[in-house]
């Protein structure tokens, strides 16, 4: 009698593990890129010096990238 | 429209700390803290090399993908900023940048770790240009007055450059043709590489 609660329950547990073993998910992580939730920023033009001109800030900003090119600068070729 | 990029010639670079001082002075930048440094490669040894290292901007930028709170973004001259009113100094951003960029200053007790702070490329951040907000969060707007980042326009030698990336690469093109040599660029594959077109690294070159 005594044999076969202990079985019953050898049983049983053998079932739970075994269920819970088949409901485990998977431990791997799926990258997903994020969304930016901060502040929105405005254009470098967008400003009371340029006052939305995007042509003139990007004449001043060619100048200066140019301006690095000490070549230029010297007149050399 | 411009893709902002820095590139460093490590065969003009003195160590002269220019750049490091350039920035210093221009954001007001807090001890302990360094947008910007200057590392040497086999320093006191005969052909050491220098290069400025700071955030070099990445085009798909690890410390946007690892933030937790999503606080970085890209503007459209491909400058990575992000925002200070939403950073929980987590850290996580210095675990992933390849360049050691991100700064934390540590002003309270206990070792207290701060917002992030970073290269900005002299364009300031998500507050209204040269507000006293956005200066003393980020430092002083450059790009928004029409200028460069003042490292590079600093820079004696003309080592270290910054700028569209198209006009800074045919600068050093130019160089390097003409002195036949460095024609290595450092820190390019790994911020503006593409990943599927990554070159398998040969011994004794430069990424």
């Amino acid at each position: 009698m005594m044999k076969g609660v202990w079985t019953t329950i050898a049983v049983a547990a053998v079932l739970a593990l075994g269920a819970a073993g088949c409901g485990e998910k998977t431990q791997v992580t799926v990258f997903k890129q994020g969304k930016y939730q901060g502040k929105p920023d405005n254009q470098p033009w967008d400003n009371d010096r340029f006052k939305g001109d995007q042509v003139a800030w990007e004449k001043a900003i060619k100048a200066r990238n140019n301006g690095q090119n000490e070549n230029v600068r010297l007149g050399a070729k | 429209m411009a893709r902002m990029k820095f590139l460093c010639d490590a065969e003009r670079c003195i160590e002269c700390n220019g750049c490091v001082t350039a920035c210093k002075n221009e954001h007001e930048i807090p001890w302990g803290v360094n947008r910007r440094r200057v590392v040497t490669i086999n320093d006191g040894v005969p052909g050491e090399k220098s290069i400025s290292v700071a955030c070099m901007h990445c085009s798909d930028a690890p410390c946007m993908a690892v933030c937790p709170v999503d606080c970085f973004y890209h503007t459209a001259e491909g400058v990575v900023l992000h925002d200070k009113d939403l950073c929980i100094g987590c850290g996580y951003c210095f675990y992933a940048c390849p360049f050691g960029a991100p700064q934390f200053p540590q002003e309270g007790a206990f070792g207290l770790r701060g917002k992030m702070d970073k290269c900005t490329f002299c364009a300031g951040g998500p507050e209204a240009d040269f507000s006293a907000a956005e200066f003393q969060k980020y430092g002083r707007n450059r790009l928004a007055e029409g200028k460069l980042p003042a490292c590079a326009e600093m820079c004696s030698t003309k080592a270290l450059l910054g700028g569209d990336g198209d006009v800074i690469a045919d600068i050093y093109r130019n160089r390097v043709t003409t002195r036949g040599k460095g024609a290595e660029v450092w820190g390019w594959g790994t911020a503006y590489g593409r990943p599927d077109q990554k070159a398998a690294p040969q011994p004794g070159t430069k990424s």
